[in-house]
């Protein structure tokens, strides 16, 4: 990730630092609908947009926030809208469109647990919905897995510059753990709206000066739709060959590798250094976006590398251990470590499974 | 498409709106769609608005839409045009902007969206076509379906104890603080057109003057999907349809003297907040009535 020049540090919440660094970044268009644990973002927004002459509107629902932004975005908008898990579920639909009409925009899901109601307590349980399915039909979303109250600040930018560049929505998934939790971050540095990308299809009236033009996911011919589809589905290729990005910790002399993101990542790191001290070589991969998937840095320490054995740390049933399984292929054992409900792994339990996963595998003679 | 060129002894007296563009139009025999774009496109043509118009075609037979309007055009999902409507406006305040919708899409699934929209007075103009069933769908029951009308998934007719009443749109949202104009109109007569035409022309001036939020209703056939022709369907839509949905204005705030919809609100706001102080000292003066009534028995 691009370290952007930093100011001093202050105490904020996830939820407005995202908020804040956001507005930074040139947004100046944001939507969205009140739920826990989120609401302080939206309510960060209704205050510094008028200050900043943005847009701020509290739509009716999730479903009309996201076609809000799928509006706003046709227009040329940098635009953002925010929620939390059964919200983000509400704008599948517009999720779709916009990817569709190869509309860029920012999505923020501070994941709260399920299913239904479920909890307001954090959670990773939409690991799935932000990878796998954000919406019907064949499409993907980048998605950003950010692990401190500073890389919510820093994720953001990245996310509003890739999905420009791409054309395409992008996911920040956060949960209610770093939403809430105040850390020193350093803001980054103020981006003048009128530096964003202008895009010439952005619908803003013809002025006399071009032929009309349209956004639409329309594509009724069988031949039509197959074709976009291919030429989106290779240029999420190009996007896997060059954005994976993870941190490796650790990782070098391993036999153990820990695999977590975001909120569980942190715990996760303190394990590893419990298993260290131990007398267990262990490290861990922490995806800083889940899709694209850091397929590359997980291969590495398998193909050349010292791994024995994968333990992935979730807070979901395991999700993204799916993810690791597809990798991995069978090569070498994956064990999980799952809490739900709002229960965040803890270090120590962490590091008992790395040792029984080590001595497993020491065990199967890998 | 475009027609005959006029030679040096004849003199063009009437031409294709440049609201629109060449493309024939797909819509069925009968089919009052073609009429309503016309109005459309002739008023934002007159008002030389249609360099900065953005339409708006959510789902249903109105998607096709994007083909046939000469501006900007944006395809929305089904029932989101106004919040689709509500970010294209927000972004570029000074652009005009327009949905076209069907019953299906505004006053079903679009139901929330609509009535939001209009109550923050979003300065939009929506143009809502009411034939009283889904068409694109293959003629389903739509919320503005007739009591007793058969269709797809009405098949003993519209059974009011079963799906409920029909929707009155226009007179429902002309409820609204945010509304500045609500009319329902029609096409099914050259007079009718007339002032479907005056009506919709009316609408983008208040949206061009921020005004605040205007709807025009359009009653229409569907030939196809009512399984009549275009005769016998203007006939049933003039019995069946008016006296349900009456023709005329519903809200004009310029009309009722006010500028825009922030003074027609104030007004009534004051209005009805004399009618509470009175209602109140009223109340008390009842009260204060009683008491001394009881303290003069003891």
């Amino acid at each position: 990730m691009t370290q952007p020049q930093r100011e001093a540090k202050r105490l904020m919440k996830g939820n407005e630092a995202v908020a804040e660094a956001a507005i930074r970044a040139g947004c100046r268009t944001y939507f969205g609908y009140p739920i826990t644990p989120q609401n302080e973002l939206a309510a960060y927004m209704s205050k510094r947009m008028p200050q900043v002459d943005g847009v701020f509107v509290q739509a009716e629902s999730e479903t009309g926030a996201i076609n809000m932004v799928y509006g706003a975005a046709a227009a040329g908008a940098r635009v953002l809208t925010s929620s939390s898990s059964p919200g983000v579920a509400l704008k599948a639909e517009g999720i779709s469109y916009l990817a569709a009409a190869d509309l860029p925009s920012v999505i923020i899901n501070i994941q709260r647990g399920g299913p239904g109601l479920g909890t307001i307590q954090p959670s990773q349980g939409d690991y799935f919905m932000s990878t796998k399915a954000p919406g019907h039909g064949d499409f993907k979303c980048l998605v950003y897995a950010p692990s401190t109250v500073q890389e919510m600040a820093d994720m953001v930018g990245d996310a509003f510059e890739k999905a420009d560049e791409y054309l395409m929505p992008a996911i920040i998934l956060s949960d209610g753990l770093l939403g809430q939790m105040m850390e020193p971050v350093a803001l980054p540095p103020i981006k003048d709206p009128a530096d964003c990308p202008q895009h010439d299809w952005a619908l803003t009236g013809t002025r006399g000066k071009r032929a009309p033009q349209e956004v639409n996911s329309l594509r009724l011919y069988p031949e039509q739709l197959e074709a976009t589809n291919n030429e989106r589905y290779a240029m999420y290729d190009r996007i896997k060959a060059k954005e994976q990005q993870a941190e490796m910790y650790r990782t070098d002399d391993a036999d153990i590798i820990v695999v977590a993101y975001g909120a569980s990542a942190r715990t996760a790191k303190s394990a590893v250094d419990l298993a260290r001290d131990a007398g267990v070589r262990a490290g861990m991969v922490r995806p800083l976006l889940v899709w694209p998937f850091p397929d590359d840095a997980l291969d590495s320490l398998i193909t050349g590398g010292t791994a024995k054995g994968f333990l992935t740390v979730e807070m979901s049933m395991g999700q993204m251990v799916e993810d690791v399984q597809l990798l991995v292929n069978g090569r070498l054992p994956i064990d999980s470590f799952n809490r739900t409900g709002g229960l965040v792994p803890e270090p120590k339990a962490i590091a008992e499974r790395i040792e029984k996963l080590y001595k497993q595998t020491a065990e199967g003679g890998n | 498409m475009t027609g005959h060129t006029p030679s040096a002894n004849e003199k063009a007296i009437f031409t294709r709106t440049k609201g629109l563009t060449d493309t024939a139009f797909t819509y069925c025999a009968g089919c009052m769609h073609g009429i309503v774009h016309r109005l459309v496109a002739e008023s934002l043509e007159e008002l030389d608005v249609l360099g900065k118009t953005i339409g708006i075609a959510p789902v249903g037979c109105s998607v096709t839409a994007t083909n046939f309007f000469n501006c900007d055009m944006l395809q929305a999902s089904h029932g989101r045009a106004a919040a689709a409507a509500t970010g294209v406006k927000r972004v570029n305040p000074d652009n005009i902007v327009f949905s076209y919708q069907g019953d299906g899409d505004l006053a079903a699934i679009g139901t929330a969206e609509s009535v939001h929209a209009a109550a923050r007075g979003e300065h939009i103009t929506v143009i809502f076509i009411n034939n009283a069933i889904y068409g694109m769908t293959g003629g389903q029951m739509a919320p503005t379906t007739m009591p007793g009308q058969i269709t797809q998934t009405s098949p003993y007719g519209r059974i009011i104890a079963q799906d409920g009443y029909p929707l009155r749109v226009v007179e429902m949202l002309a409820t609204l603080d945010g509304v500045a104009y609500a009319e329902r109109v029609t096409v099914d007569t050259p007079k009718n057109i007339r002032t479907a035409k005056r009506a919709i022309r009316k609408a983008f001036e208040y949206q061009r003057d921020k005004v605040g939020y205007t709807i025009i209703e359009v009653l229409c056939t569907c030939p196809t999907n009512w399984g009549l022709n275009p005769l016998e369907s203007a006939d049933w839509m003039r019995e069946n349809m008016f006296p349900y949905y009456p023709l005329g204005v519903y809200r004009d705030v310029k009309a009722e003297g006010y500028a825009n919809i922030v003074d027609a609100a104030a007004a009534l706001l004051e209005e009805q907040t004399a009618a509470e102080a009175e209602r109140q000292a009223a109340e008390a003066a009842k009260e204060a009535a009683k008491v001394a009534a009881k303290g003069g028995g003891e």
